[in-house]
């Protein structure tokens, strides 16, 4: 669901068609027919952005029939638990949970908790007054948010019959989630509903379990991360996680994407998890105490010594404990300092430089038109590539030129573009999509000019010391302190030296740690990412090990290394009983052997390795020492998996349908349309098209989505240069159906274009079957889709299908709504030049739409506040 | 050559002298076609990589003769990917050998119409230089009322899904201690 | 040694046949086209291991298949095939949706009208499908319903999404291989079929000789072309390179006698899933071309995949029609060989 495995994971889908030859049953839900669809024995197409309201009626499906695994969610789940009496569900509310401030679209979470717990008092939140801005959502590690308390017992009902019990509360959340609702919003037939209800859950239990594959379909919405929490409530209540052949497979799409997480380029963490800090960690302690709690149980609660080795690996012999070991050197956060915020602050020429390394957003990311306008307003700009890309030659040939709003001769940005050294050009680690990193040697050198990344860092590192050596300044320390003394072979830097430094040392003794738990918190072991921790285990690069499959078992513990600690199945205290028994021969993991008074099996078990299924532990015990026998998940502070989760989201504790930012219908669950807690970018600059309750939806009336092909890579860079790649799909196309095809006057191999409020993109039209109307409470819905990798450079060219989306964002996580949005198709060609700036106008003006166009967030009463903000006028004329 | 070898590798007389009087197999055989080998055989190394498309990390080989790259395939004994590679991961080599790479620095002063070459030491100099002035520029403090900032939103960075762990460690490092920290990738997107 | 079944019908050893002394078994493939995803890895492979130039970047809109056919510059082809036609074991969720009429027949009106081929036959160079906006002619390419199989208006219910990637079929008897005049086609110790790029002339004879359309003359040289089964990689003991990367496994490299055995058990059990459609082609040793060293496992009747249901190799008459001419001719010249032979001890 929210993947199409086949195209953009085909050798990952060998597996997938290796269990459907052993009899699974493989079914796809998804807008249309892919090829992924080709292969499954069963397709449901669904309305784009309705996931919430289909995976609710599959948990309350599961609910109202008692199927739930209950062996398994009662000891392992928070099912049990009681949640505060002030709580409040969206069944109260309609569509709202306890705590919403409208004036901030923000929740204030405290009704949320467990009874007689208290939340993580995260610093931050309302620091200076604006709840949305420091929402801590996006600022909680892999073990979420703090529940302070978890050790001291929270109360719970084993009967699961008190109204307040998680159980309880969900099964009232989804009761209204019936087959007819989910065929009206979702387009999907009651009886097809029903027989996916009936595999999913006959296929799950002790002796069969069933997996969950997501990817990019689930991320892009403005409830991203509820799709995810839907369904990873479905495989709780059915038993599937921690166990062999269950879980929630997170498809990703780059290489070390999952890398580029863990050790993070992202705003708003640091390696490994750990939160940025904001400006109200005055203190190191501060900080720490704001990221683990002092009665939490799990292994979140050795976050001190996670922090004080990341600091020594950082700042070396000048972070002491005297001075905090320089945690005062780390910059803050204050909001969302995000790609889309950055990208507006460019426009807005509050940003003057900007590095783009190996992604090309005038292609790849939302609102295409924004990227390359803010791109054209800055000081200077460095793309380093494999091949030239759009976003280096905005200047030059980006849509803007045509229309006049890029005018090369007064852009002011100076671009330089480095050539980079490809994958086996340079040694260095790749982390895949389950957590494998992977080791890759050097085959050749580059050639000319190109350079890794390592070599280029570092060497800018090493430049910008060297320009700074006699700085006085304070703000320079924390580049003079820096631990910038890598080994260097020739002048490149090694990698397996970087390596160890992020595996970690002993200072006491210079020699490598062997896992997070030899970390300290006294400044004698420095690590730079403690989940790492333990890939240079021994002195050896773990993640170079390449023992053949044909020379291990099934799970190959010997081929490449896995975090944490070469664990394949996290949580896999879980594929046992609460007795530590496996639930069946057939799906024996790990499992606790009495004689030798260990956990063991065919992984590396996930869980303290000698505490008894049995441990209760004493009173006064926090962190790892506080986890009982039978607390599977060893990350959470409470021990369990969260059905409910009462802290740490920012748009409520359960999942809940809301229609995406962008819908032709009105939400019919709840008075509340849309995400409330929604990012929204209310800008002349960003228009968004109009939903209900707003008027003029019909405007746009068709549902639009996008995807990859199997034969390209996401913004083209690395195949619309390939000629073996490029000819396979040559064109840019739009699929549609072959009765919107009548509707529209739309001809197979013809031209359309297809408008939204930002842009017109037009393509060679594909009409197949393989593309559905639905019908959708009264009326038909028609679905369009293209493919986004084509861009103005390359061996095939054509529009940017990312101009398409506006932007508004996932309160979460900050990505952004791509994969649903409305639209209009029109048989022909675009207009060009200017002539495309008066076209879209009208269009906005057919619609109506200002700058408050979708802001206002709350819609169960008439006038509400909308959420607009100053905005650039952009060069075209405003809407 | 000699006459009688001449003659005895001429294939009508090996058609019909041989077991293939036919002339539709060994007969025909040409010297070049029986010193036939697969290119990957006289690979002076063999280096063990990762596809650099996806994520599922399939194992690549990768084959080297005097220093060129000559094939990319899968690695038959990866528990992950068994050998076998997609139709990105089979255009591998086309993806590092091909004339699109490019090789020289190349600068777009402002308001210019066109590319200029850039030395590479050049270019890294005046990068510095604008990193720390961008970094000046954007530099604050503290907050309104006092608490610290210490940072610079001067200076943004985009990328690193499809960069190694230990490049993506050290941009995240020098970032930090540059105080910049609007620092993303494509996981956000 | 010119057997009884040289020329056509079963035949146990190609290789012996064709001179070969103590051959290895014979190899092929075998495509289980109920696997396929339509990647396209296999092109790509053969691609950068046989050096194959690009063919085109032509959108066909012929589903997903922007190749259109084998050809010199495409040695491996995967079709795609929409229809209106339930599969077995699958369910593609039609049933009550709001449909109306198939779109098929447009797309396949629309294909014909802007596609047309290239002679072959040594006319032209180059067969891939041209993209040009001339009169509608439909030639040879995969039809995308099962002819007849469509009423017209009704509201559409089932659909299926089939996908086979095509390659040389290395026949027993290999018409390609019986015409060619030079020699520059062999049969290898493999028993598979290849060009020696080397002798070519490029007279195109071959073009012609093929039953299934798969050999074509390259542009810029003339020289005919074909998946070789990569015959140089198998001479180090490796696998050709579409098998390899094949990610489902589709395509499947061995010995011959091996993959018969396999894909007869695959077909039982896809029979037993209820994909009662699955059947194999080109495994009949008895058929016109003598069975194939590739064969497939399809889903439907092959013209759908655009393979010839029957094809017969040219050859299979020859041996009536030479029967007094060729005896005239062969005298003359093993008299002359002789010569040489006996000057040799």
């Amino acid at each position: 669901m929210g993947s199409n495995m086949a195209e953009a994971h085909p050798v990952g889908f060998q597996w997938v068609m290796e269990a459907k030859a052993n009899d699974a049953t493989v079914i796809h839900i998804d807008p249309r027919f892919t090829r992924t669809s080709a292969l499954s024995n069963l397709h449901v197409p669904l309305r784009g952005g309705t996931d919430i309201a289909f995976l609710g009626g599959v948990i309350n499906y599961i609910l109202s029939h008692e199927l739930d695994f209950r062996e398994y969610v009662l000891p392992y789940t928070n099912a049990s638990f009681l949640v505060s009496e002030n709580y409040q569900d969206t069944e109260d509310l309609d569509g709202l949970f306890s705590g919403y401030d409208e004036a901030k679209a923000a929740y204030d979470p405290a009704t949320w908790l467990y009874e007689g717990t208290s939340g993580s008092a995260s610093a931050g939140t309302d620091h200076h007054g604006d709840a949305k801005e420091a929402s801590t959502s996006y600022q909680h590690g892999s073990g979420g948010p703090v529940v302070e308390g978890a050790t001291e017992g929270i109360v719970v009902d084993p009967t699961l019959r008190h109204p307040r019990c998680v159980y309880q509360i969900l099964k009232r959340h989804f009761a209204r989630y019936t087959p007819e609702m989910v065929e009206a919003i979702c387009g999907i037939p009651k009886e097809r509903f029903l027989r996916i209800c009936t595999a999913w859950t006959s296929n799950s239990g002790r002796d069969r379990t069933a997996a969950l594959v997501y990817s990019v379909g689930w991320t892009q919405h403005s409830v991203g991360a509820q799709f995810i929490r839907a369904g990873s409530i479905i495989q709780l209540l059915l038993g599937n996680i921690g166990r062999p052949g269950g879980g929630i497979f997170a498809l990703r799409g780059h290489a070390s994407i999952q890398g580029s997480t863990d050790i993070p380029t992202l705003f708003n963490l640091l390696p490994g998890y750990l939160p940025m800090p904001t400006p109200a960690h005055s203190s190191l302690a501060a900080y720490i105490e704001s990221i683990r709690g002092d009665k939490q149980k799990g292994f979140w609660r050795n976050a001190d010594t996670y922090v004080v080795s990341l600091l020594k690996e950082y700042w070396g012999d000048a972070a002491t404990k005297d001075n905090d070991f320089c945690f005062g050197y780390l910059p803050r956060i204050n909001g969302d300092h995000g790609t889309y915020r950055t990208v507006m602050d460019m426009v807005d020429g509050k940003v003057f430089g900007y590095f783009l390394l190996g992604q090309n957003p005038a292609v790849g990311s939302a609102h295409g038109k924004l990227q390359r306008l803010g791109m054209a307003n800055l000081d200077w700009l460095v793309v380093r590539d494999l091949t030239m890309i759009e976003s280096a030659t905005f200047w030059k040939d980006a849509p803007e030129i045509e229309t006049g709003e890029i005018v090369p001769q007064q852009c002011r940005t100076e671009v330089f573009f480095f050539p980079a050294a490809a994958h086996v050009e340079k040694e260095g680690t790749f982390t895949q999509t389950q957590r494998m990193l992977q080791w890759r040697e050097k085959a050749v050198e580059p050639a000319g000019d190109q350079r890794s990344e390592l070599w280029f860092f570092y060497h800018l590192g090493r430049r910008i010391r060297q320009r700074l050596a006699a700085s006085a300044d304070e703000r320079d320390r924390p580049l003079l302190d820096l631990a910038w003394d890598y080994e260097v072979h020739a002048d490149e830097p090694s990698a397996e030296d970087v390596l160890r430094h992020i595996n970690g040392h002993d200072l006491t003794t210079g020699q490598v740690v062997n896992g997070y738990l030899d970390l300290k918190a006294d400044g004698t072991t420095s690590c730079g990412c403690w989940i790492y921790s333990g890939v240079y285990a021994d002195g050896v690069n773990q993640a170079a090990r390449r023992k053949s499959r044909f020379e291990q078992d099934l799970y190959a513990g010997e081929w490449g290394w896995v975090w944490p600690l070469n664990r394949r199945v996290l949580y896999n205290r879980a594929s046992a009983d609460a007795d530590g028994k496996p639930w069946s021969d057939r799906k024996a993991l790990v499992w606790w052997d009495a004689e030798r008074g260990e956990w063991t099996g065919h992984d590396v078990p996930d869980f303290p390795k000698d505490k008894p299924p049995t441990y209760l532990p004493p009173q006064g015990a926090v962190g790892p020492d506080a986890l009982h026998g039978d607390d599977p998940f060893i990350m959470q502070s409470d021990g369990k998996g969260w059905l409910f989760a009462p802290t740490g989201l920012a748009d409520g504790p359960l999942p809940t349908h809301y229609e995406p930012h962008e819908s032709p219908v009105r939400n019919l669950l709840y008075g509340q349309q849309g995400n409330p807690t929604r990012k929204v970018y209310g800008r002349s600059d960003n228009p968004s098209n109009p939903s209900p309750p707003e008027l003029h939806s019909e405007v746009f009336p068709f549902v639009f989505t996008t995807a990859r092909l199997t034969e390209h890579h996401t913004a083209g860079g690395m195949s619309r240069t390939l000629p073996y790649l490029s000819e396979l799909q040559p064109e840019l196309f739009v699929e549609v159906s072959p009765e919107l095809a009548a509707q529209r006057g739309l001809q197979h191999l013809g031209w359309a274009h297809v408008i939204t409020s930002r842009a017109a993109v037009e393509a060679r039209v594909v009409v197949t079957d393989r593309m559905v109307p639905l019908r959708v409470q009264d009326r038909v819905v028609h679905q369009i889709w293209m493919p986004y990798h084509w861009g103005s450079v390359g061996l095939v060219q054509g529009d940017v299908v990312n101009d398409l989306f506006g932007v508004v964002v996932d309160p979460n996580v900050f990505i952004q709504e791509s994969k649903v949005a409305t639209c209009d198709i029109q048989p022909g060609r675009r207009p060009r030049g200017p002539k495309l700036l008066s076209y879209l106008a009208d269009y906005r003006r057919r619609a109506e739409i200002t700058i408050a166009t979708g802001t206002q967030l709350a819609t169960m009463g008439p006038a509400g506040i909308t959420h607009t903000e100053p905005g650039r006028q952009s060069t075209e004329d405003s809407p | 050559m000699g006459l009688r070898r001449l003659i005895q590798s001429w294939p009508v007389y090996r058609q019909l002298a041989g077991p293939d009087p036919l002339g539709r197999g060994k007969a025909v055989e040409s010297p070049s076609h029986v010193s036939l080998t697969a290119r990957t055989a006289s690979a002076d190394r063999v280096a063990r990589s990762v596809c650099p498309y996806c994520a599922v990390g399939c194992a690549q080989q990768v084959y080297v003769k005097d220093e060129k790259v000559i094939q990319i395939e899968g690695d038959p004994h990866s528990p992950i990917s068994r050998g076998r590679l997609c139709p990105k991961g089979s255009a591998s080599k086309q993806l590092v050998t091909g004339p699109h790479r490019e090789q020289k620095v190349l600068y777009r002063a402002p308001y210019a119409t066109e590319w200029a070459e850039l030395e590479l030491d050049t270019a890294m100099d005046m990068v510095t230089d604008r990193v720390l002035d961008a970094r000046r520029k954007g530099w604050q403090d503290t907050e309104e009322n006092g608490s610290p900032l210490r940072r610079t939103m001067g200076l943004a960075s985009l990328g690193g899904a499809t960069l190694d762990n230990e490049e993506n460690y050290l941009i995240k490092k020098l970032f930090t201690a540059l105080g910049a920290l609007q620092i993303e990738n494509q996981a956000r997107i | 040694m010119i057997g009884d079944h040289s020329l056509s019908g079963p035949l146990d050893d190609v290789a012996a046949d064709a001179g070969h002394l103590a051959p290895p078994p014979r190899v092929g493939f075998f495509t289980d086209t109920s696997v396929c995803i339509g990647c396209k890895a296999c092109e790509v492979a053969c691609k950068e291991w046989n050096l194959v130039p690009e063919d085109g970047l032509n959108l066909l809109g012929m589903s997903f298949d922007n190749t259109g056919m084998l050809g010199a510059n495409s040695w491996r082809h995967v079709a795609f095939i929409e229809q209106q036609v339930p599969l077995g074991n699958q369910d593609t969720g039609l049933a009550g949706l709001p449909t109306g009429p198939s779109g098929i027949e447009q797309m396949t009106d629309a294909i014909s009208s802007t596609l047309r081929h290239a002679e072959r036959g040594g006319g032209e160079l180059g067969t891939t499908p041209l993209h040009v906006d001339s009169e509608p002619q439909s030639l040879g390419m995969p039809s995308f319903d099962r002819p007849g199989a469509r009423t017209g208006a009704e509201d559409r219910t089932d659909f299926r999404w089939l996908m086979a990637s095509d390659v040389c079929k290395h026949c027993t008897h290999a018409g390609c291989l019986d015409v060619c005049p030079t020699g520059a086609l062999l049969r290898t110790e493999f028993g598979t079929v290849v060009v020696q790029q080397d002798i070519c002339n490029g007279c195109g004879y071959c073009v012609s000789g093929c039953p299934y359309g798969v050999i074509d003359r390259r542009p810029h040289d003339g020289r005919a072309q074909k998946c070789t089964l990569c015959y140089d990689r198998l001479r180090d003991g490796l696998e050709p390179a579409c098998a390899k990367a094949c990610p489902t496994d589709s395509i499947q490299f061995g010995p011959l006698e091996e993959l018969r055995a396999h894909a007869a058990q695959r077909v039982e059990q896809l029979h037993e899933l209820g994909v009662t459609e699955a059947r194999l082609y080109g495994h009949d040793p008895n058929d016109g071309v003598g069975g194939n060293g590739a064969f497939f496992l399809l889903l439907d009747e092959p013209e759908v995949y655009g393979l010839p249901p029957d094809p017969v190799v040219p050859t299979r008459d020859l041996p009536a029609m030479w029967k007094y001419a060729g005896i005239a001719a062969s005298a003359f010249l093993a008299a002359a060989v002789a010569a040489f032979a006996g000057g040799g001890h």
